[in-house]
């Protein structure tokens, strides 16, 4: 990987090592989000991948590797990268609004001690009409259905309006229609130029729904364009020989193959 | 019931303090952190014995400062106890409470043969001596006065800052907003604001508005505006009751068991059973009302339209 690259790609992770106490939980990754796509990290539980989104955000301690958004470190790319967390790693009694919810994207531009005003709140609201919760804004969250929630969560960050998203399993047990909305904001974002990376569980949809994969299992096995990286092969590499996956796991393979020849 | 002066300066400092400690009770209680406040509360004893060891005096900004790096101490070193020691957080701050409160129990001891500075003032507080202040604006009433409103406007300031490190911490140390440092911003204020109603109303007391009138408010609202409103509100009128409640009830009862020679009882302790009562009935409106946390209002689901026709 040249040092261009490294100026010009979205997320450009190189020889990060991560560890919890003394257990090593991300070594030595090398990872890129190439402008303009949508890219999956898959892998088994415990291999790594939300550590590796929150090590990049200086969210926890990396022990070494440099990690580079837009070439530079993420505090000062912050205005240009948007954050989905799991939706379980927040409290969904807690006493706040869909629509506050979705303002709180607006706070880094608002900056500290600047109050919410009506146009922010507007702008929250025209980002839940986006995902199809127009009527939901002023709901409390523990009144949402889990899907509904993570559509909250998408919509903040189309309100933050940034250039790269970094989501955390968005398609994680979420309805039918929540999984449609979500794969069609992608797309829009697409569309614009931006770049999202997803850690994700469901390997049949991998490549119905991404361009690029990335494969973890504590390092990364492989990565790229999900026609020539996501292959029985390198999936057996990155989850062992668990037999109903890699059943599943062929399924999509063959599926992408058809795809791929579908395009060309 | 005799009502004189003194009674209505205790109820006004007492409205006040207990509305001053129920605005950073509200915010540990949505950082799943009520127990800070307690542990807070008793930790800050060695901070307040070490300072007056140092200056041999009682004057408020040692005691303060004093009581300020105990708290933070405590934050802190409860979060090293849960790392190191691999515990869950309940227990990692009763470890550090609890030595700590002990540690400042001897130090007290050591210190009181010089000057009065006793135990059972700080555990149970003295509001009725406090207050006593012929003829002028007792120093306690200032005080708290001062500190509530320093309170509220840490808390409008701060507003959304505070709501944001509560609800996504992960989201707002990535937005710029560091969330620790905002907790450990919250833990400040609260062991100055625990420092200063010791005094007048010693621990039970702050524990109890710290955590009480938050949690009963919580009942009641979706609304974080009106939690702490509410809060303040049942803070306000635990303080009211508590205090009419210490001056009438021990006559009261004690006519139905024929003893009429029964004074008030402890102010400051009242005021925790007035607020532990509210407590009570927000929680029967609540289960009246039917708006429990395990049955909200029913989620219905959406017609799908993601409006992405640009």
């Amino acid at each position: 990987m040249n040092a261009t690259s490294l100026e010009t790609l979205p997320l450009a992770v190189r020889d990060l090592n991560v560890a919890y106490q003394s257990k090593v939980v991300v070594w030595d990754a090398d990872f890129d989000a190439p402008a303009g796509k949508l890219v999956a990290i898959v892998g088994p539980n415990g291999a790594g991948k939300s550590t590796l989104l929150k090590a990049s955000l200086d969210l926890i301690p990396a022990a070494s590797g440099s990690v580079r958004f837009f070439g530079l470190p993420y505090r000062k790319a912050r205005h240009r990268v948007a954050y989905v967390p799991q939706r379980e790693s927040v409290d969904w009694d807690f006493p706040v609004s869909a629509v506050e919810v979705v303002a709180m994207g607006l706070y880094r531009r608002l900056g500290w001690c600047m109050p919410v005003r009506h146009k922010h709140r507007e702008m929250a609201r025209a980002a839940l009409v986006k995902v199809g919760l127009g009527d939901f804004a002023t709901r409390q969250i523990s009144q949402l259905s889990g899907g509904q929630q993570q559509r909250v969560f998408l919509a903040r960050a189309l309100a933050q309006d940034a250039d790269l998203y970094l989501m955390d399993e968005p398609f994680a047990s979420v309805d039918a229609a929540t999984e449609r909305a979500i794969v069609e904001v992608l797309r829009e974002l697409r569309a614009r130029g931006k770049t999202v990376v997803c850690v994700h569980h469901d390997l049949p949809t991998v490549p119905e729904y991404f361009d690029h994969v990335a494969l973890l299992n504590m390092r990364v096995v492989a990565q790229g364009p999900v026609a020539e990286i996501f292959t029985t092969e390198n999936l057996r590499k990155t989850y062992g020989a668990r037999l109903t996956l890699l059943e599943e796991a062929a399924q999509a393979v063959e599926r992408a193959r058809v795809a791929a020849q579908h395009r060309s | 019931m005799n009502w004189s002066e003194l009674d209505t300066w205790i109820v006004i400092t007492g409205v006040l303090i207990c509305a001053a400690c129920a605005l950073p009770g509200a915010f540990l209680m949505l950082n799943r952190q009520s127990m800070l406040g307690d542990g807070i509360s008793h930790a800050v004893l060695p901070g307040l014995a070490i300072a007056f060891l140092l200056t041999n005096s009682r004057e408020v900004l040692p005691m303060v400062i004093g009581a300020v790096a105990a708290g933070v101490l405590t934050a802190v070193l409860t979060q090293m106890v849960q790392r190191l020691g691999q515990v869950e957080s309940g227990a990692a701050l009763g470890v550090v409470f609890c030595a700590l409160f002990a540690l400042g129990l001897i130090l007290i001891r050591v210190a009181s043969d010089k000057v009065d500075l006793d135990a059972d003032c700080v555990l149970y507080g003295s509001i009725e001596t406090a207050v006593v202040d012929v003829g002028r604006v007792p120093r306690v009433a200032l005080i708290s006065g001062g500190l509530l409103l320093v309170n509220i406007l840490l808390t409008l300031l701060f507003y959304k800052e505070l709501r944001i490190a509560a609800f996504d911490p992960a989201l707002a140390t990535t937005l710029g907003f560091n969330a620790d440092a905002i907790r450990l911003g919250l833990t400040v204020v609260a062991s100055v604001t625990t420092v200063l109603a010791f005094e007048s109303v010693g621990s039970i007391l702050v524990i109890a508005m710290l955590v009480v009138p938050a949690a009963a408010a919580s009942l009641l609202t979706h609304r974080l505006h009106w939690l702490l409103l509410f809060a303040l509100g049942f803070a306000a009128l635990s303080a009211v009751l508590g205090h009419i409640g210490a001056v009438t009830l021990p006559q009261t009862i004690g006519r139905w068991f024929g003893q009429s020679d029964l004074g008030a009882t402890s102010s400051a302790a009242m005021m925790a059973v007035a607020a532990g009562g509210l407590f009570l009935v927000a929680w029967l409106v609540a289960a009246i009302r039917g708006w429990t946390k395990s049955n909200p209002v029913k989620p219905i689901e959406t017609t799908m339209s993601p409006a992405s026709h640009r």
